[in-house]
């Protein structure tokens, strides 16, 4: 099922959390919304979903214009925040409920069987007996999909899907969800303030701030070509310093990198850690190192250079720097946007 | 266990103790005393007489039709007063309050003037055939009335707390209202509504002041036990009083029991296995 | 485009206009009948005499005396209540001990006891067929049919009512601020006073409040107890029951005309607290989603 947001507008009292929202989603798609708190990425989910109605715009499904059918007319999958599972209820009564309340009639042996295959679905076998106090947090995310997916909706809509869970059962059920989506091949949206979660997950990340589209494209594409320096902010990590762009170079304390086309000019310029190295010889950026933080994977190394900017780049894990040392940060790559 | 470590263990705890053994404890003890020394037979023959009978019947089966009625009317008035926003719903949230306010015997003379042949309510009643004052059914009004606020004080706290989004849940698995009000809003109110249903009945049991204005009082048909109880110290049959006294009692401890017992059972889902 | 439609809400379980309007009317309707009426038909018979009739009995020095007694046995009693409420609260919120959950149980039991059992009860400990009464009796001392007794009568009644606002409260409220402030050096009195106190001032007010109506309203113990003494042993409430029998109903209602406008200020005083955030904290067992919450 294709989806489409035509000029979407929601406020709440005086607070615009949707400001002329349009976004159009592929059937079986799979897109992240990702924004700070306050962005309207949930409010954007819930009127997918019909759990709030726009003031204005749009929202199609397929051809037909869904703005105001109601949730339970709707057929999307929604996945709560913190699941609710209906705590009276068993797991497999939960998974159970949407086909028992359908106006579609099914056979209570037909109803058992799908139960029987979701738990499998999501690898819960076994445990239909539960109640949802009784088992982990998430194993309680698989039921709420399982339960959201018993109604084979046409949207499957998860909101901050892997926001209440450890760390290490995030990074297993985001494979797991992947595998779900190729297998089931779903319109899928979710809501995360996590850049990782999206950039690992979604085949598209539509990426909010204040209720505003602020950019939208694959992982590569907003990786690789962040169009404002909030996405560069919150997309990872990032040095800034303070530039001048003249005949199509930027300058920044002793380094300066191609920028064609760009206008003269002051500018910022914004570097990874990972796009900045170390070398005691010059030409670069005099600096000396602070401190020295070690990894697993490497060493962050964090300096001052002369103007007193700070900085923070990594180096290979065999690299001797030590604290006290001095030299130049050289600049591998870098992104200028004008002030 | 943890161990104490704030001071003053001694000090409050001597003087609950204390208090609870001479106000509460040593009281009930005097009268279950009093009334185990009446020995088996004369007490079974006290409790069991007709006269004693006929007020038990008369006041489960008024308290039962209270409770029930303040099931079904505790429910709506908790359900309205957190869901819905209309004019004066704060005037009428208060109101719930006042026959836990309002003392009993000025319940009883109020509800037996609106309620006599000749009262507000009790004229239009005649007309259509319906006596209340002093049968039964004034006995029942009494009861609604004074246990009215149990019911919707003890659901109204889950109701607002019921988290919105099972409500969603439901609805966006295609549930209608009603359904979603069977099979999830009211097994969530269920722990909620049998404590109401207990407290609520157990103050109808017990009630005196509001009733004997409006009920009439009479031997074998409109006699409370409660009631009974007085009648029998005012004869200075003591030991009668005593026993049937215990009676009350014992429904008392029974119902406690009992609400503890059904909720621990229909909360049973949220002990974690 | 579609027009601006703001504050638009998807209709929630109940939501149908239809069904709302008749839930809410149905539900004003009961109210009006079973609650409104007995307050306006307590004010309209108290003034069926007229108004000097109404004077009459309230200067009435029976009445002033009745007066009297139910205020004096509010002041002994309420005070002594809530002693025992802080205290019964305190040493079960705060400290760990074997039975405390059964004395909670014993500290609700007069909720659930018939008031007339309470006064029965108390005939058996202090009456001369009691435990203590023929003792007492040699000495002199007069507890039943007396002040005394109408005092305790009322103490077992209201027995739970500051210690059940407070113990859930105190309850939710934890240890953390009190063995914070032990830690610093404070006494057990200091940390009470300027730690414990604050916090549930309004809880232990709302409690105290509720007490106090129930002392000045307190009827079918108190009538076992008092011997029914006019001008002497006499509370408001009997007051009216022997005004009510002596079939001077307007006398009856003058007096407890007096008595409803204390429970219209106990509401209000209530409704006030409740602002403050008194009578929020319920016990969890009531809760039924609270085991969602807490994980």
């Amino acid at each position: 099922m294709k989806i489409r947001l035509e000029n979407v507008v929601k406020t709440f009292e005086t607070f615009r959390a949707v400001r002329d929202v349009s976004l159009e989603i592929e059937s079986g798609e799979l897109v992240a919304l990702l924004g700070p708190s306050g962005s309207g990425k949930t409010t954007i989910l819930r009127m997918v979903a019909g759990l709030e109605y726009a003031d204005g715009g749009h929202i199609y499904f397929g051809d037909q214009d869904a703005t105001d059918i109601p949730v339970r007319d709707r057929g999307v999958g929604f996945v709560f925040q913190h699941y609710a599972l209906f705590p009276h209820m068993t797991v497999a009564e939960n998974i159970a409920f949407g086909m028992k309340v359908s106006k579609v009639k099914r056979e209570k042996a037909a109803i058992e069987a799908r139960v029987v295959e979701l738990l499998r679905l999501v690898r819960l076998e076994g445990l239909g007996g539960r109640f949802p106090a009784q088992i982990s947090g998430g194993q309680r995310q698989r039921v709420a999909l399982a339960r959201a997916l018993s109604v084979d909706p046409k949207v499957l809509l998860l909101d901050e899907p892997f926001g209440a869970l450890d760390a290490n059962v995030r990074h297993d059920l985001r494979r797991w969800l992947r595998e779900i989506h190729r297998e089931l091949g779903i319109t899928t949206i979710f809501v995360t303030h996590d850049q990782e979660e999206a950039l690992d997950l979604a085949d598209r990340v539509v990426i909010l701030k204040d209720g505003h589209i602020i950019q939208q494209g694959t992982a590569e594409e907003v990786c690789r070509n962040p169009q404002s320096t909030f996405v560069m902010k919150f997309l990872g990590d990032a040095n800034v310093l303070a530039a001048e762009v003249r005949d199509g170079r930027a300058y920044a304390s002793g380094a300066a990198i191609d920028v064609s086309g760009m206008a003269d000019g002051k500018a910022e310029l914004y570097a990874r850690p990972a796009d900045l190295d170390w070398s005691a010889q010059g030409p670069g950026i005099p600096a000396s190192i602070t401190r020295v933080l070690d990894r697993p994977d490497g060493r962050r190394v964090l300096a001052t250079t002369e103007t007193g900017e700070l900085l923070e780049f990594d180096v290979e894990p065999e690299r001797p720097v030590k604290a006290g040392e001095g030299g130049f940060v050289t600049l591998r790559r870098a992104k200028v946007f004008a002030v | 266990m943890r161990r104490n470590v704030l001071p003053g263990l001694r000090l409050s705890l001597g003087v609950t103790l204390f208090y609870v053994g001479l106000i509460v404890v040593l009281p009930l003890a005097a009268l279950v005393f009093k009334a185990a020394s009446l020995g088996p037979e004369d007490y079974w023959r006290i409790v069991s007489s007709s006269r004693a009978l006929a007020s038990y019947r008369v006041t489960v089966l008024s308290a039962l039709g209270a409770t029930v009625f303040n099931l079904f009317f505790g429910l709506a008035l908790a359900w309205v007063l957190t869901r819905y926003r209309f004019p004066g719903w704060r005037i009428v949230d208060a109101m719930v309050d006042l026959p836990f306010a309002l003392p009993t015997a000025v319940a009883g003379i109020a509800l037996t003037a609106l309620f006599t042949t000749n009262g507000w309510f009790g004229s239009i009643l005649a007309d259509l055939g319906i006596k209340v004052a002093y049968t039964p059914l004034g006995i029942m009004i009494a009861m609604c009335f004074t246990s009215l606020p149990f019911i919707v004080r003890t659901v109204q706290p889950v109701l607002e707390d019921l988290d919105p989004a099972l409500e969603e849940a439901a609805q966006s698995l295609g549930g209608s209202d009603w359904q979603i009000f069977r099979k999830v809003i009211l097994p969530l109110l269920t722990p909620a509504l049998l404590a109401g249903v207990s407290l609520s009945f157990a103050r109808s049991l017990g009630e005196f002041g509001a009733i004997i204005f409006i009920a009439g009082n009479q031997p074998m048909s409109t006699e409370i036990t409660a009631l009974l109880v007085f009648i029998r110290l005012e004869e200075y049959d003591y030991q009668a009083a005593a026993a049937i006294a215990s009676v009350l009692l014992i429904a008392a401890f029974v119902m406690l029991a009992l609400t503890n017992w059904m909720q621990s059972r229909a909360l049973r889902y949220t002990v974690r296995g | 485009m579609g027009a601006t439609r703001t504050g638009r809400k998807p209709p929630r379980v109940g939501d149908q206009p239809l069904f709302r309007r008749m839930l809410i009317g149905i539900v004003l309707v009961i109210v009006a009948l079973l609650i409104v009426a007995p307050l306006v038909v307590i004010s309209v018979e108290a003034f069926s005499k007229g108004w000097a009739v109404y004077r009459d009995t309230i200067i009435h020095p029976d009445t002033l005396h009745a007066i009297g007694l139910t205020v004096f046995a509010a002041i002994v009693a309420v005070p002594v209540n809530t002693a025992f409420g802080i205290a019964a609260a305190w040493s079960i919120t705060k400290f760990d001990f074997w039975g405390r959950r059964f004395l909670l149980v014993v500290i609700e039991i007069p909720f659930s006891v018939s008031p007339i059992v309470a006064g029965v009860a108390y005939l058996f400990v202090y009456g001369l067929q009691g435990v203590f009464g023929p003792t007492l009796d040699e000495y002199g001392v007069k507890i039943l049919f007396a002040i005394p007794g109408i005092i305790l009568a009322s103490m077992f009644v209201t027995a739970p009512f500051v210690a059940r606002e407070l113990i859930p409260l105190m309850q939710a409220q934890g240890r953390d601020l009190e063995e914070a402030a032990t830690s610093l050096g404070a006494s057990g009195w200091r940390t009470f006073f300027s730690v414990t106190l604050p916090n549930i001032k309004w809880a232990l007010l709302y409690g105290v409040v509720l007490c106090n109506a129930r002392v000045m309203g307190e009827f079918g113990a108190v009538s076992v107890v008092s011997g029914n003494i006019r001008g002497q042993t006499n509370t408001l409430p009997l007051h009216i029951e022997l005004l009510y029998h002596d079939y001077q109903a307007a006398g009856a209602f003058a007096a407890a005309s007096i008595l409803a406008l204390i429970a219209v200020f106990t509401i209000i005083a209530k409704v006030a607290l409740e602002r403050q955030g008194a009578g929020r904290v319920r016990r969890p067992a009531l809760v039924a989603n609270s085991a969602e919450k807490t994980q």
